[in-house]
């Protein structure tokens, strides 16, 4: 992975000296609750309902073992002893005390970790594919363009005070497990006739509560450009986004309003005054900081482990959390493994302190001292040797997080919702467990398949809960918590948004509804028809007439 | 006589800020910066005096100074809030694209934790919020040794300086 250099070092040393400094003056009173907030927020903290929330950067999602040790060291020492992983490869601390905060960075600082711009109206932590380096369908290794990318947003001192928040995603493989195009920005890798490396260049997506599928608004781009393209693009949004209401200030709004076409020749008049300038990032750039993430010292191993081979046929439930959570690898005799983080009555992406460790020394063990965190809120090992599997399959199974359901119905995507957010109308994680004890049996599970259940506590959609196959949208009605419903969403490639079904429900009636809904997917399905292509054949009305029918 | 911030030094601030269009003629001998609107109705009397300068609102476009850029001796822009960023991308224009030469500062709620980045972007004069200590806001021009991105105030950005030298690991 990347590792710092002096520069980088010292950057983060300043950045923590000017936030410790900002922090004393506001508790002293020098600076008002107006003036600390945009500082405090690109500093990763927010006021949450009942403390203060610390939001750190896992850029890209990629984290060493010694990082997760500090995480873990600081979920105990700062927080309650744990840590939520989100859904933008990002950790949460739920409890630091505001006046520990600057130390907190300075700790996270010692192994090359910040929360920088996690928050705030600035270009947040570029997010990633969790099997970059080791899919077999990658075109190139997403990582050094989203490091370059990192170090370009880091304190870029044009854009620090955008009208609304900025998110940028890298693909660098044909599916795309970034979700590239519900993010302000989406850059998905592609190799023009010569085979050179560019980018397709996608803008104006994202959720929340305008929620959009980004346009395309160039094919190519070449690498080299990748820089001068961005700063175009955020100088047109910076220059004529919407700053007199938040809810139309992200850039999906301007793009919509100016029509994509129009707004692309903005950018692309823009770029012309910069392209071939300072900033075109040289090959040699590239090369420096793709040197950063060769491949770990793989051993020469046979495609297929004969052992690994009998556990599979031996022991069914084994053979289960190999077919759902075990991903093919592209060196022969290795495989990538996700860790659930969706247990059944643990809130999902949460990780205690000693899990973490644990996590980090089986990391070690395992998988060359390195993990991932997923945008699905789970954690992967990326390259486990085959031989292995069943017993990293026992020590996980030990620590909680071998449940056998990635891609399953009750892998859920859950924000963390009323129970510790401001912003929520309503809960999630309880929402999230009652249909996880709905489907608690594996059998039944494994039988429907893949399929996407998404809850967000709020229209903002930290969740998902739009590109969820089935959505949950906490809403409130007359100070009651009530859910909507939504089918039909997607992520990847095919983004789509889901449909309202109807009127919202109880909490007590959404496993029911979950149910309902199975059921007439699982009626109507055609042989591995797919979730959302039953909801496209059939419309949502037999879903509808199910679900209402039963309810009333 | 007020003071600002220009140059990383606290100076005395001879020129008279008019927020509003003057009734009548400018005071002679009197430094002014003016409205972007006013200087646009009487530019060629205003730009012969040559201690004329003009102030942007953030909605402005710095395109239509294009033409004045060598004559004018000061360009302010003002923000009427500091979370309001569209000043950085005016700065950044007048002078990587238009090579604005003259004094740049920033009007308005100008505060000490943006000054790094308002020079970055190529102002070089702060006329920091009157209640604030100026030698208290001067510590934030310091808050950074340097920055990854090309800017205005540093051209090449970090990756061509770490190119140009050796490698230098921690």
């Amino acid at each position: 992975m990347y590792r710092y250099d002096a520069y980088d070092h010292r950057f983060l040393a300043e950045r923590v000296a000017q936030f410790r400094d900002q922090t004393r003056r506001f508790l002293a009173g020098a600076l008002s609750e107006d003036e600390f907030r945009p500082l405090r927020l690109q500093n990763g903290l927010y006021i949450q309902k009942y403390a203060p929330m610390l939001r750190v950067a896992i850029p890209y999602g990629l984290l060493s073992s010694t990082q997760l040790r500090k995480l873990a060291h600081i979920g105990r020492k700062y927080d309650r002893g744990y840590g939520h992983f989100s859904t933008r490869q990002n950790i949460q601390f739920n409890w630091p005390r505001l006046e520990d905060v600057p130390d907190i960075l300075a700790e996270l600082a010692a192994v090359e970790m910040h929360a920088i711009q996690t928050s705030g109206n600035c270009v947040r932590n570029i997010t990633s594919d969790h099997f970059a380096g080791v899919a077999g369908d990658e075109l190139v290794d997403p990582r050094p363009y989203c490091e370059l990318l990192r170090q370009w947003s880091t304190f870029h001192p044009e854009f620090a005070y955008l009208p609304r928040k900025f998110k940028i995603a890298v693909c660098g493989s044909q599916t795309d497990r970034a979700a590239t195009r519900v993010h302000d920005i989406g850059l998905h890798a592609v190799r023009d006739a010569a085979g050179e490396v560019g980018f397709r260049v996608l803008v104006g997506g994202g959720l929340g509560r305008t929620p959009m599928i980004g346009h395309v608004i160039r094919e190519y781009l070449p690498r080299a450009e990748i820089l001068n393209y961005l700063d175009a693009i955020l100088r047109i949004y910076n220059r004529y986004g919407r700053r007199d209401n938040k809810y139309k200030a992200r850039i999906k709004i301007l793009v919509k309003e100016m029509t994509p076409a129009i707004f692309a020749q903005q950018v692309e008049a823009e770029w012309e005054r910069s392209r071939g300038g300072p900033a075109t990032v040289p090959d040699a750039e590239i090369e420096r900081i793709a040197a950063c993430f060769t491949p770990p010292p793989y051993a020469d191993l046979p495609a297929h482990d004969g052992a690994f081979r009998a556990a599979v046929a031996d022991n069914r439930a084994f053979g289960n959390w190999v077919k759902r959570n075990v991903f093919a690898h592209k060196v022969p005799g290795y495989a990538a493994v996700t860790l659930s983080l969706k247990k059944t009555g643990v809130p999902p992406g949460d990780a205690t302190s000693d899990q973490m460790d644990a996590l980090a020394d089986l990391a070690d063990a395992y998988s060359f001292g390195e993990l991932r965190v997923s945008h699905e809120q789970n954690l992967v090992f990326a390259d486990v040797p085959q031989s292995a599997l069943p017993a990293l399959w026992g020590e996980l199974k030990a620590l909680g997080f071998a449940t056998p359901n990635i891609g399953l119905l009750t892998d859920i995507i859950c924000c963390p919702g009323g129970d510790f957010c401001s912003l929520a109308n309503a809960k999630s994680i309880p929402i999230a467990e009652a249909v996880q004890r709905r489907f608690d049996d594996l059998d039944y599970l494994h039988d429907i398949g893949a399929l996407a259940l998404n809850i967000s506590g709020c229209m903002n959609a930290c969740g998902h809960h739009h590109v969820g196959n089935i959505g949950v949208l906490g809403v409130d009605k007359n100070g009651e918590e009530w859910y909507q419903i939504s089918i039909g969403g997607e992520q990847g490639e095919h983004a789509t948004l889901g449909k309202v079904i109807g009127p919202s429900f109880a909490a007590a009636a959404v496993p029911d509804v979950v149910s309902g809904l199975v059921e007439v997917y699982i009626e109507q399905r055609h042989e591995d028809e797919a979730f959302s292509d039953t909801v496209r054949r059939l419309g949502i009305e037999p879903f509808k007439q199910r679900v209402y029918a039963a309810a009333h | 006589m007020p003071q600002l911030i220009k140059d990383g030094a606290i100076v005395e601030d001879r020129w008279t800020l008019w927020r509003e269009a003057p009734a009548g003629a400018l005071p002679p001998d009197q430094p002014a910066i003016v409205p972007l609107p006013w200087w646009s109705a009487q530019r060629s009397a205003l730009s012969a005096r040559g201690d004329v300068g003009v102030w942007l609102a953030p909605d402005a476009d710095p395109q239509v100074l294009a033409a004045d850029l060598g004559r004018l001796p000061l360009i302010a822009v003002d923000f009427p809030q500091f979370g309001d960023g569209r000043g950085y991308s005016i700065a950044r224009l007048l002078r990587v694209q238009y090579r604005f030469a003259g004094e740049l500062r920033a009007i308005g709620d100008v505060l000490r934790d943006q000054l790094f980045y308002l020079r970055q972007c190529g102002f070089n004069a702060f006329a920091v919020r009157a209640d604030r200590n100026l030698d208290d806001a001067l510590r934030g021009l310091g808050d950074f040794s340097d920055s990854y991105q090309a800017t205005a105030a540093t051209p090449l950005p970090l990756f061509r300086r770490r190119l140009a030298t050796s490698p230098e690991r921690a």
